[in-house]
């Protein structure tokens, strides 16, 4: 059989970075062909050159396509050949309905005026496609991020797709979600779609792919057959380069006096202002303790997180936080901040960082009094800071001066945690923490998390992945539409049992 | 790439010094394009029109008059720079420029109120008025658009109605000190005779002559120090070659420019105004963390407010800062023309917006320098006053200028979008 696509010997230079280097793998017809690899390996770019992101010239080597060369000169003409690629961030306009996203740039129309009628004929049928049943007219930002990621995959299937890239799909997916996704890619491959994914979920990548190739700073290792008994493991030795036995660090908890405790918290809707969001909810951390809150997609995790933080989200909170015993003034970000708390955002883009900066500017962000002195910055100690957590963290960059939208997903991340970790909080929060990190680099996290958490800080761990939280926390509360449903130690803790609890509320 | 992400960092340093990370001159030249791109763009169109008007752009007097005609642009671009950086606009400067100069002449004309009473009054005034548009855009949340729009009506209008419709003045002359005021020298007029017969002026004012050195001598260094310093810790360095070339054409000019006006009348009052105003408020953008938080606001105001900043604040103070600036210009303004008319800082607040966008601002926000506004105005200044001479009509002016921004805003894009 011959490739659908062949990609051979690409090289891909940024400023100061080699981004690919000589990279080659061959897709075949009908297969889910799954890219891994760590944090800044280069998927994402590789994806990029293919879908002419990365127009043709502005990198070496050469695209096979249905057996012939391609020159791609932008993202039109990849698509006008059946290839569609969904970037590792969404690009659906928030405050148009469904089927206007989905016909963007491709409107059913004759002579400019849109026909509606097909449009919405249409789009019912792609939704049903895809297994959805929301109208199509319902606005997008109305919709969760696990139905706005199969909106952009009814919208791909909407251009003829005969090759589907997915950059990181399920990476703000929970589980159900991804499986939905996942069970999509392989219906798609049964009417004989060809697809590429790429993941850090290795479970989902041995779940659906074929084939995986992986790529290790910017070099391809192998392509490997998925079927032939491939472990997570042996995906893992690939892509980092040596064996690794645990997924989480080892660590004896040393659990101390209470440390922070919110009691009677409740917090309205900013705009619907009937709409109460988070009721009566107390809890506590202990001094070395991590605690985790499960829950579903939209439960309030966020919402409670963010409204203790310097009330920076809802209207009319109320309730009381105390540190150590005593009540501590949260309502503004600055106050939380001196007070011990800090927040890592689930969504580093929007409000994690200044994407126009560099690594520098943000790492010390929330911390410029430790840089500077009278209001004057002391640049070396800032560059320094900035140096000591880019080792610590192990951030993929060739240095810190380098602007944070250059870096890839995972490395940004780092940064948005390195410039939390600066503040030298008493308590941290964590959303999402290790949403779109490859394996080696959570294990640097949870190691981060733990000595934190050994130092007798108290750590709040909000994750949508429930055997990170049962792997890291010593007590995991369960959070369901606004309020608890439950609590208990992480070692009676189980992802039914979770599960059970938000259910039956 | 490989290599390069796992070295650690004193290996960096190591490479940079032999070489190894240093850019190239060609690459270092397309990622600084925009920095260099401006002040060769500045130097071509001063040769050029040097050229187009034999000789009398670079006079004495002119370069005098230039810096007295462009002086109040620059202060104003000085905050308009950062309101803009801040993610807004402010469009009342024009009028309330204006409006200031008129309360300036009814307080010293018509009430007779002392210069020194009414001064700190105008720019007590001008940041009242900046307190009142910029309440509504940080508080309320109201586009700073539609807000100094309103201002710019409003103050024009103002004006009108303080002036009753005419013209006001002539001012008193400690008044009209405030713009055509010149620095007086420390030597007596005959004690520099013979260096000015050498030179072959009527004047030379060893004043200016000295601090200009001594500013030259500053700049250069401080590059140095500066330079050592990013070597130190392995900073992506400026290629040796670029620094010097660059030093050299800004001294040379700062040089050329001082013995210019040693050889006229010495500094104007106004340029040491502006020059210490420039210099503050480069220093508090680059070096203060009240700088590094203007830019974190406007890059991104969510992330800014999350991580602890008062966003509202600052923006509050940006348009506050933007009033006493434009209140000062508008005292400036009155002076060198002496009188007040109602007309005063029409139009101008686009002259001001222009030069910002010329020197490399962002309409997004996060993105300006100084400097960079500093050069787009006299960009600005050096065309008005060359086609001024040429006896360019103004129609003519007003579009080579507007094509001029044009150009420079694509040029900009354009760097951005090769960069990836
Ligand atoms: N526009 C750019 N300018 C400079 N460097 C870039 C640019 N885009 C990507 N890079 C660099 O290229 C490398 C590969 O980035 P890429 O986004 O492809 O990684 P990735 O494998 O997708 O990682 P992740 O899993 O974190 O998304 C990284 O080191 C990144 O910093
Ligand atoms: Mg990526």
């Amino acid at each position: 059989m011959t490739p659908i696509l062949e990609m051979r010997g690409i090289t891909k230079t940024f400023p100061g970075v080699k981004a690919l280097d000589d990279v080659s793998f061959k897709v075949m017809p009908g297969e889910i062909h799954a890219i891994c690899g760590e944090n800044g390996a280069g998927k994402s770019t590789l994806m990029k050159v293919l879908s002419g992101v990365y127009p043709h010239g502005t990198y070496e080597g050469e695209i096979f396509y249905e057996g012939e060369p391609m020159a791609f000169s932008g993202i039109h003409d990849s698509e006008a050949r059946g290839i569609i690629i969904i970037h590792q961030e969404l690009a659906l306009v928030p405050l148009l309905s469904i089927a206007e996203n989905i016909f963007l740039g491709n409107e059913r129309a004759s002579g400019g005026v849109i026909n509606w009628h097909e449009t919405m004929q249409r789009t019912q049928a792609l939704l049903r496609k895809v297994g959805l049943t929301e109208a199509p007219g319902t606005m997008v930002d109305k919709i969760g991020v696990g139905k706005q990621q199969l909106v952009e995959i009814a919208k791909a299937l909407s251009k003829d797709v005969k090759l589907l890239i997915l950059d990181e799909p399920t990476a703000a997916l929970q589980e159900n979600d991804s499986r939905k996704l996942l069970d999509l890619m392989l219906e798609l491959k049964a009417q004989g779609v060809t697809s590429i994914i790429i993941s850090h979920k290795l479970n989902e990548v041995r779940y659906v792919a074929d084939t995986v190739t992986v790529i290790r700073d910017g070099r391809t290792v192998g392509t490997r057959d998925a079927h032939a008994g491939l472990s997570e493991n042996d995906i893992v030795r690939d892509m980092v380069g040596r064996d690794m036995t645990h997924r989480f660090p080892d660590r004896t908890p040393k659990i101390g006096e209470l440390l922070l405790e919110v009691a009677d918290w409740n917090v309205w809707h900013p705009e619907h202002k009937d709409r109460k969001v988070i009721e009566d909810i107390s809890f506590n951390v202990r001094a070395g303790e991590v605690v985790g809150i499960a829950g579903l997609m939209g439960s309030g995790r966020t919402e409670l997180a963010m409204s203790i933080f310097g009330q920076s989200w809802g209207r009319n909170i109320s309730g009381n936080v105390k540190l150590r015993g005593k009540p501590i003034d949260v309502s503004k970000v600055d106050r939380a901040i001196a007070a011990g708390l800090s927040y890592v955002t689930e969504d580093r883009k929007a409000l994690g960082l200044i994407l126009d900066e560099t690594i520098k500017f943000n790492t010390s962000l929330a911390r410029l009094e430790a840089v500077s002195k009278n209001g004057i910055l002391d640049d070396m100690r800032d560059t320094e800071v900035a140096e000591r957590y880019r080792k610590a963290m192990r951030t993929r960059t060739p240095g810190v001066f380098q602007k944070v939208s250059n870096l890839s997903g995972g490395n940004q991340q780092k940064v948005v945690l390195a410039k939390w970790l600066f503040t030298e909080p008493e308590v941290l929060i964590l959303d999402e923490p290790t949403r779109g990190i490859d394996v080696g680099a959570k294990y640097e996290i949870y190691t981060i998390i733990n000595e934190l958490a050994a130092q007798g800080k108290g750590v709040v761990v909000i994750s949508s992945e429930m055997p990170e939280l049962l792997g890291m926390c010593d007590r995991i509360y369960v959070m369901n539409e606004g309020s608890f449903v439950g609590e208990m130690p992480a070692a009676e803790a189980s992802q039914e049992r979770i599960m059970s609890l938000i259910v039956t509320e | 790439m490989t290599t390069e992400t796992q070295t650690p960092a004193d290996e960096q340093t190591g490479g940079q010094t032999s070489g190894q990370t240093t850019m190239s001159i060609g690459s270092y030249l397309t990622h600084h394009l925009r920095d260099y791109g401006l002040l060769f763009a500045l130097i071509v169109i001063m040769v050029f029109f040097q050229a187009m008007t034999h000789g009398t752009l670079m006079r004495p007097v002119n370069i005098t008059n230039l810096f007295l005609q462009n002086s109040y642009i620059i202060i104003m671009a000085l905050g308009m720079l950062i309101v803009i950086v801040a993610g807004h606009i402010d469009l009342s400067v024009g009028s309330v420029m204006g409006f200031i100069g008129a309360f300036a002449a009814v307080m010293i004309v018509n009430y007779d109120l002392p210069v020194l009473v009414t001064v700190p009054a105008a720019l007590i005034l001008g940041g009242l008025i900046g307190a009142a548009q910029g309440y509504w855009v940080a508080y309320w949340k109201i586009p700073s658009f539609i807000v100094t729009l309103a201002g710019m009506l409003v103050f024009r209008g103002a004006s009108l109605l303080l002036l009753n419709g005419q013209s006001v003045g002539p001012f008193p002359r400690n008044f009209q000190l405030l713009s055509t005021g010149f620095i007086p020298d420390i030597l007596p007029r005959a004690a520099t005779k013979p260096l000015a017969t050498a030179v072959g002026s009527f004047n030379f004012n060893v004043l200016a002559m000295g601090v200009g050195i001594i500013l030259a001598m500053a700049i250069v260094y401080l590059g140095m120090r500066a330079r050592a310093r990013a070597r130190q810790y392995g900073m992506e360095g400026e290629p040796a070659a670029f620094f010097w070339v660059r030093n050299i054409i800004v001294i040379g000019a700062l040089l050329f420019l001082t013995f210019k006006l040693a050889t006229f009348r010495g500094f104007p009052n106004v340029l040491v105004t502006m020059g210490i105003l420039i210099a503050i408020y480069a220093f508090v953008t680059e070096n203060t963390t009240l700088g590094r938080r203007i830019y974190a606001l406007g890059g991104n105001v969510k992330a800014a407010k999350l991580s602890g900043i008062k966003t509202e604040r600052l923006t509050f103070f940006a348009f506050v800062n933007m009033g006493v600036l434009a209140a000062l210009a508008g005292l400036i303004f009155a002076a060198r023309l002496n009188t007040a008319t109602p007309k005063a800082g029409f139009g101008m607040e686009l002259d001001v917006i222009a030069a910002v966008f010329i020197g490399g601002a962002s309409m997004s926000g996060g993105v300006g320098k100084i400097v960079g506004a500093v050069v787009g105005a006299f960009i600005m200044g050096v065309m008005n006053n060359g086609m001024s001479i040429m006896g360019i009509g103004i129609d003519y002016q007003q579009m080579i200028k507007g094509l001029v921004l044009l150009a420079a805003v694509i040029f900009d894009v354009y760097n951005k979008q090769k960069q990836g």
